[in-house]
């Protein structure tokens, strides 16, 4: 009998234990090979490109910080434009970010990812590198992505780097040179992006 | 006379590298000098957009073109194309201070060259070398602690910056050897056409296998020159400390403000 409760003790709190660690969190290269796999599916040729881009952009609401790359992308200038501008930025962003992320993608017919490692740098990120295997008409290429791992529970993409190529970075350099090329008047950021949203 | 000129324009470009440094948005590593100033804005943005002109009418159909042939043919090309660049990577070798690096590529040339038929197979690659890593007279200044200078826009030539345009110049005064035997000496073997051709088929090569992220990255910025500006930095700056390892290229400092969970 008293067997049979340390048996059930020793089951309730493997149970609870199992599901602290894994039922909940995530690693992060797991999150990135899932991530990549719900992508290859949603570039199945057997979807129409409108059908491919909205598949695209819900993905992309999941598992991308867009509001965290958002800010990244402002540099120094998100410290000094009003809540009000920020508010407006935001919105612009997401729609801007959700339209040339899925367009970009959408250009690729299932393409093939392999997640090869993960480094931690710190508690708030991880890097995962993967690798877009080579096909006849271009060659392999290495593709980092920076997980945002603050919340276990929530993994999040903040960035991916191409080739050592950043390209939050890249965004935030074209967005500075927008707004320094218009004497640091950032409404005309907001005029390119909308422009940009607008355009088919 | 030419010596004249070349040593007069590399003066006013280390005059230029010296006194044009901070100020510009594009910030490079921790171990960098500092940022890059875009000096010539309008200058390089007439030209980038003249660079344009010019890859729409020739390069891009050029490349679209090349990009038909047979794999074997590509790679075969490029291979031919490498293996010319390693006579300018083995003395950026050894100014950098890698003799075992320059040992290591002295090997893969002359392997190549010969067994691999002037280059068309890697010989050296099949052989289990190290994968191959280009090295320049920019990159070389670059390690040495000299900065970007001004970003530039060369026509026909494209991104560049004060000193990897300096880097550029040293090619011709007697650093390139491929340069040496093709151009700057009478040789029955080789002749300008020889360099010049290496050159276009390097643009050609890089075109083509770049053909649909260009276009890609084109038809989705919103300001394409500064992308370009962007990625052309962020390359040279991880030539230059020779690193795979992201971590080490990265600047965190700024996510670090970024807080949104």
């Amino acid at each position: 009998m008293r067997s049979k409760n340390f048996l059930s003790l020793f089951i309730f709190i493997f149970i609870n234990i199992f599901n602290i660690n894994y039922s909940y969190s995530i690693e992060a290269d797991v999150f990135v090979q899932s991530t990549v796999n719900r992508a290859s599916q949603a570039l199945n040729n057997k979807f129409s490109k409108e059908e491919k881009i909205e598949k695209l952009k819900n993905i992309a609401n999941e598992t991308v910080d867009i509001n965290g790359i958002g800010l990244y992308t402002l540099g120094s200038y998100r410290k000094i434009i009003s809540d009000e501008q920020k508010k407006e930025y935001n919105t612009l962003f997401e729609k801007y970010f959700l339209k040339s992320f899925s367009s970009r993608l959408a250009e690729y017919s299932n393409p093939e990812i392999e997640v090869i490692s993960k480094k931690k740098i710190n508690d708030n990120y991880t890097i995962v590198s993967s690798k877009l295997v080579a096909t006849e008409q271009r060659p392999e290429v290495k593709i980092d992505w920076r997980i945002y791992t603050k919340n276990p529970e929530n993994l999040l993409i903040r960035d991916l780097i191409i080739e050592g190529l950043s390209l939050a970075r890249t965004q935030k350099e074209e967005f500075a040179s927008i707004i320094q090329s218009n004497n640091g008047d950032i409404n005309a950021l907001f005029a390119t992006l909308k422009k940009f949203i607008n355009n088919n | 006379m030419k010596k004249i000129l070349i040593a007069f324009c590399v003066s006013i470009l280390i005059s230029l590298n010296v006194s044009a440094d901070t100020d510009g948005e594009n910030k490079l590593s921790k171990k960098s000098s500092g940022e890059v100033k875009d000096c010539f804005e309008k200058v390089n943005r007439a030209t980038f957009a003249f660079n344009q002109g010019l890859d729409k009418a020739i390069f891009k159909p050029v490349a679209k073109a090349y990009r038909v042939l047979p794999s074997p043919i590509r790679n075969g090309t490029s291979n031919v194309l490498d293996n010319i660049s390693v006579l300018v990577t083995i003395p950026n070798n050894i100014l950098q201070g890698e003799f075992k690096k320059a040992g290591i590529n002295a090997g893969r040339f002359v392997l190549n060259t010969t067994l691999g038929i002037v280059g068309i197979m890697d010989v050296a690659q099949h052989m289990g070398f190290p994968e191959y890593e280009k090295e320049d007279y920019g990159q070389t200044l670059g390690a040495a602690g000299i900065g970007e200078g001004c970003y530039l826009v060369i026509p026909v030539l494209g991104p560049s910056t004060v000193r990897d345009s300096v880097g550029t110049i040293a090619n011709m005064m007697g650093g390139d050897p491929w340069y040496n035997i093709t151009v700057a000496n009478d040789t029955q073997y080789f002749s300008d056409v020889d360099y010049w051709g290496s050159r276009a088929g390097s643009g050609i090569d890089f075109r083509a296998k770049n053909l649909d992220s260009l276009d890609n990255l084109e038809k989705n910025s919103i300001d394409f020159y500064a992308s370009v500006r962007s990625l052309y930095l962020q390359d040279r700056q991880k030539k230059i400390m020779n690193s795979d390892s992201i971590t080490e290229t990265l600047n965190d400092s700024d996510w670090e403000e970024v807080e949104t969970q």
